[in-house]
């Protein structure tokens, strides 16, 4: 079946494209871009004042399943992705049980295809059990699907065994997503060491005990090789270890989550909000700062979410006890656009590279592109939608966002996956 | 007779200098309840108190249950293995539990910071922080300025030297700014790792060493070494903690001829403070431990509402 999105204006630094043109679609591929095009048999979707961009993808996401249902799974993990405009998740392992064999992975794959038109990537533990101690069988992990290996959530502490588990990644051409967080300098830390933590009266997380881990696993690029991913960066000392990584040429990435960009530690008060429990945690306005400006100028090649679901009765525990992150994907895009792109300081091309294009380029995924021939997995952006953040508004299961009451402009309204809406004018299909 | 502005007193930033005078005032005319034979007010009377104590204390909670009992209100304790927490009950539903049951003051000490404000969000009643955490104690900072105005008669132009691990002291998250507040320098003197990340955030001067600062001082505050941090290593011993930061003979002669020793308690004898710096009469502990009850007695009273014309029946 055929269907033909016109007058959108498309936006795609990879062929160039900043224009007003349909898109025909057919058979899950675009067909044809063009002016004036129309279709006899199949559907018309008028899209004027939108912005038709390639497919968003988030590279960090907690589904909870198998295991943590509660708190979200594959089917509403998927539909809060198709909310917030994203065609593609990857799925972190720190399911219960953990994804480190590879019937775990093609469990993970197969389900999510049988529940959710977004389209669901696999990332596998890097250690056994995500114990980081032992390597996990990554080799079956591969052969069934998976498109990295991550400890995220921990990290792997030995040196050595990070060593190694680089060098073994590396034999498969995928990247090793590292969560940096060197366990001796955090301690029991919940937030940024310093001046919150101090009234507050908190266990800081200091800035050393990320980029220390940081250093260590650039350096570790260098000695093994191996394509490293440096995931929720989210201090300016961070940034400088990335850019220098990258000026000296080695394979090093880096994703940023929004609430690193858009908060801070002084958002948290004296009524312990724990939406607000981040790991890493808010940093200052100065990591924010420098974090926003690494963004733009490409240092830090993607937004990630690290959409982390919770049961309302976990996070409504005391600030201590509570479990870190926040959920992500359906506020995600509403933020950049607000914060970023309607205020001059992100162009459209910028914004398409740093949420559509680079997160494949990092998986090695079949890259998407507004021209004849690539697989339509397309976002559609309202540019002028203004709405509010609120805990009744999300089609995740879980409500605990860092933003509650943040009033945004600009959102998703229609995504296509593979030629079929998972969104269709704000309506999340199936 | 003035009220306080606040319903609650979680962190002592809540009380404003002149709701801390009306306490302190208030306090004062309990404490001459308390020395009389028959220490009873029918105040409160009818009034349920609940000393939820969800850590061990002893000190802290007796003090709590003595001001209740005096001022005639209806004590219940409850304790961490009393309480719900222990089959699992979340802090959320043990607040509602006792909302249904209509408690009018709750008087909570836990050791997560900010569970203060979760009974507030949760429950009628009136809440006072019993000590959260790392974070603050107030009434045991109010009845430190008690002592301390009792003994000098004024705040402003007193120099206080608060000597320990202030990084994990929510005394001094609490004493530390309110001192500041009412016009007192003070000075937190510890080693660096038993020092929070930004001690200027109390609003205090920093000193690794004290005897740079000890003449100075008018008030010496010591706080209690917890043996069981040593495990994690922040001093090499506690003798050398002992000889660094300890109030012995030595240091006892080299202080201000008005200068008091304060301390929290409980003491750990030849740490912090030797047995001449416990029992010498310039150290004002059991003071304090009096003041407690009067102190405790004055913000049970004003948070209720009772009137000022009842107290001297």
């Amino acid at each position: 079946m055929a269907l033909l999105l016109k007058n959108a204006r498309c936006v795609d630094p990879s062929v160039g494209l900043d224009a007003v043109v349909d898109v025909l679609l057919r058979d899950g591929v675009i067909v044809e871009l063009g002016c004036d095009l129309t279709v006899s048999k199949g559907e018309t979707v008028d899209l004027v004042g939108k912005v038709l961009v390639p497919g968003l993808v988030d590279m960090h996401v907690h589904l909870r399943e198998p295991g943590q249902e509660y708190k979200e799974d594959m089917q509403s993990g998927g539909r809060a992705a198709a909310k917030g405009g994203f065609t593609g998740v990857l799925a972190m392992p720190n399911t219960k049980p953990v994804v480190d064999t590879g019937a775990r992975v093609s469990f993970l794959l197969e389900k999510a295809r049988e529940v959710t038109r977004t389209r669901v990537y696999a990332s596998g533990a890097l250690s056994h059990g995500l114990g980081g101690e032992a390597l996990s069988e990554m080799g079956d992990m591969i052969a069934a699907g998976a498109l990295a290996f991550t400890d995220d959530g921990r990290g792997v502490q030995d040196d050595g065994m990070m060593r190694r588990a680089m060098d073994y990644a590396k034999m498969f051409k995928v990247p090793v997503l590292s969560h940096c967080q060197r366990e001796s300098l955090v301690g029991a830390g919940v937030v940024n060491e310093g001046l919150v933590s101090t009234r507050l009266g908190l266990a800081g997380w200091p800035a050393a005990g990320e980029e220390v881990q940081i250093a260590r696993d650039i350096a570790l690029s260098e000695l093994t090789g191996c394509a490293l991913h440096i995931q929720h960066i989210s201090t300016a000392g961070g940034v400088e270890l990335l850019r220098r990584a990258k000026a000296a040429g080695l394979p090093v990435t880096a994703e940023v989550t929004p609430h690193h960009l858009f908060l801070s530690e002084d958002d948290l008060d004296e009524t312990y909000n724990s939406n607000l429990k981040m790991n890493p945690p808010l940093r200052t306005k100065a990591d924010c700062a420098a974090l926003t400006a690494a963004l733009i100028d490409g240092t830090i090649d993607c937004i990630a979410t690290d959409h982390a679901p919770h049961a309302a009765h976990e996070k409504a525990l005391e600030f201590e006890l509570a479990p870190f992150g926040t959920t992500g994907l359906e506020t995600a895009l509403g933020l950049v656009l607000t914060h970023l792109v309607a205020t001059g300081t992100l162009s459209w091309q910028t914004l398409v590279e740093r949420m559509a294009h680079a997160a494949r380029r990092i998986l090695r995924i079949e890259p998407v592109r507004l021209q004849a021939g690539s697989i339509a997995d397309l976002t559609v952006i309202d540019p002028e939608f203004n709405w509010m953040v609120t805990a009744d508004g999300f089609v995740s299961k879980a409500k605990n966002s860092a933003f509650i009451g943040r009033e945004l402009k600009g959102r998703a309204s229609h995504v296509y996956v593979g030629g079929y809406a998972s969104l269709d004018n704000g309506v999340v299909v199936v | 007779m003035g009220a306080l502005s606040c319903e609650h007193v979680l962190n002592i930033q809540d009380l404003s200098n002149a709701d801390i005078m009306l306490v302190l005032d208030t306090a004062r005319s309990f404490k001459e309840v308390n020395e009389r034979t028959i220490k009873k007010l029918p105040t409160l009377r009818g009034r349920t108190v609940v000393n939820l104590f969800l850590e061990p204390s002893t000190r802290t909670r007796t003090s709590f249950e003595i001001a209740a009992k005096r001022l005639s209100a209806d004590g219940i304790n409850m304790s961490p293995s009393t309480s719900a927490t222990v089959k699992g009950e979340s802090l959320v539903d043990t607040a509602q539990t006792l909302d249904a049951m209509d408690c009018d003051l709750v008087i909570i000490r836990h050791r997560y910071a900010g569970s203060p404000y979760v009974l507030t969000q949760n429950m009628r009643a009136h809440i006072i922080n019993g000590g959260d955490g790392k974070h603050q104690h107030p009434t045991q900072a109010l009845l430190d300025l008690f002592t301390i105005r009792e003994k000098f008669g004024r705040f402003e132009g007193l120099e206080v030297g608060i000597v320990g691990d202030i990084a994990h002291s929510r005394v001094c998250g609490s004493l530390a700014p309110a001192l500041t507040a009412l016009g007192a320098r003070v000075t937190v003197v510890a080693p660096p790792t038993l020092l929070p990340a930004c001690p200027e955030a109390l609003g205090a001067d920093v000193s690794f060493e004290l005897d740079p600062v000890l003449e100075k001082l008018d008030v010496v505050y010591m706080l209690r070494i917890q043996q069981e941090r040593i495990e994690q290593s922040p001093l090499p011993t506690l003798r050398e903690y002992a000889r660094l930061y300890g109030i012995g003979t030595d240091r006892l002669a080299r202080l201000k001829e008005e200068a008091i020793i304060m301390h929290p308690g409980p003491v750990n004898r030849g740490v912090e403070l030797s047995s001449e710096a416990v029992d010498t009469a310039r150290n004002l502990l059991l003071y304090q431990v009096n003041a407690g009850v009067a102190v405790r007695m004055a913000l049970m009273y004003l948070l209720l509402g009772g009137d000022k014309d009842g107290l001297a029946a």
